[in-house]
């Protein structure tokens, strides 16, 4: 199918013209605002479901100058034709690509017709949907983009629009606040990035990823080590790891649909997408990648167990989703880059779900976020109950749910590959998810509603434009790990994205053949494992804040709760402070860098301006001082006109006879 | 009339320096004037001078013309001269030159 290929730049120009149209009139519009912005994200999601399937069956024409990946490559136009530097604007949609933009337009798509719902009563409405489609806008290009400069561009883009979003009731000073803090902490990332596609630039003359990608072996490994550290920088930045990782939590101040979209499902897995488009420069640099390891499984560890006591039921998703991001990075670092993708996939289903139920849930009890005052809700609000309780199941990696395949696979695949500390911290953290995500429904959809009784009577279920996208991403948080993960060891997600994988694992490995898939040796063994550890957090949570399906029941027991805190205070204190690292940024960075910042300025005012102003005042001086050679009479210049004269004549006299 | 042309350039140089002196000196603006019309004449003796011993044939007929010329510019330049201290004077009330600095301005 040629004609499909032609349709790959509507990808981003219908999103762009129904930001363009709805930032334009939509205030006219009113609550009809939505209409553009969601028909423009139903085309894009059929054409990418088209594309998709053409290259995942392998139906699409092969990529040039690749041996085995199916696909297609645009080329739109040349947007910087500068002699040697030229940028091209152009599309690639590999499988790597297809895999994101399943994730991306599916997900896009059920945010948008659940805003209409959600952000319904909203006087910035229209405000909303043009930056939603500004944002499917930036991150589809992202995807795309076939040249790292313009992926640079959408990364900004995203973060501009993640800034917009979060920023959204801007009114409200700690949305303000926060927005402003998430773009500031990613440009601290984006540094690192620039500057790596600046020394790729340098070193190999060219930005276009395939290129790069193919020629990155001719480098020395000081360099390919420090491209790909520098990368991964401005990944840390944009999938929130640790040191960076500060922004996604307060970025939980935007709305809802927002935090589902952006904060959730696509943008904070741009990071994630960059190292693996860039696999082959990790692979020539293998203690980059041990760093990708050490800083995603730290970071998985460090969030979950923050999640574990946090009590606003977005930041308790917000930490698990850093947890889970850093869980996709543990998996790039030990080289199990398949299974990186298939969590990314999953965990944008199961965690998208479970951003939008946790809208639907604030929606009910009246915009508020504290769990202390839910409870009781699994009653009131049965679709939401369902869909949230099939979306934590599959996050805590229960079987046959999506979260448990992509879990396992990246359990497994890095303690084969020798990292046994990532799978130890890996397998704790696995324990701690089940936990946290079962003390999140615990109180909030089971025991006894402990808010305010008005709230009570008046709770009730969201409108169907609202439940209906939360039942569309349980399918997939039910069925994606099967659909992709099986048959175990030789998996569907495994097919698809060998192409992409192939090139780097040949250097990573160095061409030995990976040990076959035992499901009755130490695979079987691993899953049995994980499973139990889920479990056995799972029961731990049932057991200290209840539970109710069905014929299982047990009453919450906060006396328990309180004990078992109290037997642990340093850590209790350090998980629902966050391990300080706001506060220590705060000393570092405001106090310690203001105080900086004010010697700069001292600096500047008194030794910088200081000399300007006094070379100007000098000048004046002088000025004021030679003006006194200007008396104004008349003789005294005739004066000077005589001697000057006298001074040519007697000078020539002197010179010529001498 | 000497035949030596060095006793007419001295008498010259004379003349024009009394004027330069009194045009540099002289604190009143007419006699400024007056020291103007010194230097010029000097000058003009120069010119004669140099005419009556020049070599050519029509030298001193050339020197008598540049002399007539000066001699109609500095009347000129006299009367223009005497307007302006005039005007002057009527402004600033006095014709000494040192009070005239409104240039510094």
């Amino acid at each position: 199918m040629a004609d499909l290929e032609n349709l790959i730049p509507a990808l981003i120009v219908l999103p762009m013209a129904g930001f363009l149209i709805t930032a334009l009139i939509g205030r006219r519009l009113g609550k009809q605002a939505h209409w553009i912005p969601v028909v423009a994200i139903f085309a894009v999601w059929l054409i990418a479901m088209a594309l998709c399937v053409q290259v995942l069956t392998g139906a699409a024409p092969l990529i040039p100058d690749s041996n085995s990946s199916h696909g297609y490559v645009v080329h739109w136009f040349t947007w910087i034709p500068a002699d040697k530097f030229t940028v091209d604007v152009g599309f690639v949609v590999d499988e790597l690509t297809a895999c994101l933009l399943i994730v991306v337009t599916t997900i896009g798509l059920l945010v948008h017709i659940y805003s209409i719902g959600y952000m319904s009563h909203d006087p910035g409405y229209w405000r909303f949907f043009a930056y939603l489609n500004l944002f499917m806008f930036s991150m589809l290009l992202l995807v795309l983009a076939s040249s790292f400069l313009v992926v640079f561009v959408a990364w900004e883009l995203v973060g501009l629009c993640s800034y917009l979003l979060i920023g959204f009731w801007y009114r409200k000073r700690s949305a303000a606040l926060a927005a402003k803090k998430a773009f500031i902490v990613n440009r601290v990332g984006d540094v690192g990035f620039i500057l790596g596609i600046m020394l790729i630039f340098v070193s190999l003359g060219t930005l276009d990823i395939r290129e790069v990608i193919h020629r990155i072996g001719e480098l020395d490994p000081t360099t390919i080590t420090i491209i790909a550290l520098l990368i991964f920088a401005g990944a840390m930045g944009k999938s929130a790891q640790f040191p960076l990782h500060v922004w996604l939590p307060d970025a939980m101040e935007g709305p809802t649909p927002v935090s589902a979209l952006i904060h959730a499902a696509t943008m904070v897995n741009a990071g994630i997408y960059l190292v693996a488009r860039a696999n082959p420069i990790f692979a020539h640099a293998q203690s980059a990648l041990v760093v990708v390891a050490a800083i995603g499984i730290f970071t998985a560890i460090l969030a979950a167990s923050i999640a574990m006591t946090q009590t606003d039921i977005k930041r308790v998703l917000a930490y698990s989703t850093l947890s889970q991001l850093g869980y996709m990075f543990a998996a790039f670092g030990v080289g199990a880059w398949t299974a990186a993708i298939f969590h990314l996939m999953t965990h944008g289903f199961f965690k998208g779900l479970l951003f939008l139920g946790s809208g639907s849930v604030i929606h009910a009890v009246h915009e508020e976020q504290d769990m202390r005052k839910m409870g009781g809700l699994s009653n009131k609000i049965p679709i939401t109950y369902v869909t949230m309780l099939i979306g934590s199941l599959a996050i805590a990696g229960i079987p046959p749910l999506a979260g448990f395949f992509s879990k396992d696979e990246i359990l497994g695949e890095s303690l084969k590959a020798g990292f046994f500390w990532v799978w130890a911290i890996g397998f704790v953290v696995a324990g701690m998810t089940a936990f946290y995500m079962f003390r999140l429904m615990g109180m909030t959809f089971w025991g006894v509603f402990r808010g305010p009784k008005e709230v009570w009577d008046r709770i009730h279920e969201s409108a169907p434009v609202m439940t209906g996208p939360l039942v569309l991403l349980a399918i997939p948080s039910m069925f994606l790990g099967m659909f992709l993960g099986l048959p175990l060891g030789a998996s569907r997600i495994n097919e698809w994205l060998a192409p992409i994988f192939e090139e780097g694992q040949s250097i990573l490995h160095g061409g030995a053949a990976e040990p076959a898939y035992a499901l009755f040796g130490i695979d079987g063994v691993l899953i049995i494992a994980s499973v139990t550890i889920a479990t056995i957090g799972l029961l731990l949570a049932w057991r200290l804040f209840g539970v109710g399906i069905g014929p299982i029941r047990l009453p919450s027991r906060p006396e328990r709760v309180r004990d078992l805190s109290a037997r642990v205070p340093f850590l209790y204190r350090a998980s629902l402070n966050k391990w300080w690292f706001d506060d220590l940024y705060h000393v570092l960075f405001m106090v310690l860098g203001g105080r900086l910042a004010a010697a700069m300025w001292w600096f500047d005012r008194e030794v910088i301006d200081g000399a300007v102003n006094a070379l100007g005042e000098a000048t004046v001086d002088a000025g004021r001082g030679l003006r006194q050679v200007q008396t104004g009479r008349v003789q005294n210049y005739a004066l000077g006109i005589a001697i000057g004269l006298i001074v040519m004549a007697g000078s020539y006299l002197l010179l010529a006879r001498g | 009339m000497s035949d030596s042309l060095d006793a007419y350039l001295v008498l010259s140089g004379m003349l024009f320096a009394i004027g330069s002196f009194g045009f540099l000196a002289r604190r009143n603006a007419i006699s400024m004037l007056m020291s103007i019309e010194l230097m010029l004449n000097g000058v003009n003796l120069a010119i004669v001078a140099f005419g009556a011993f020049g070599t050519a044939a029509s030298a001193a007929a050339e020197g008598s013309i540049v002399a007539l010329m000066v001699m109609a510019v500095a009347a000129a330049e006299a009367t223009v001269g005497l307007a302006i201290v005039i005007a002057i004077y009527r402004n600033k009330k006095t014709p000494l030159v040192d009070e005239y600095d409104s240039m510094k301005q």
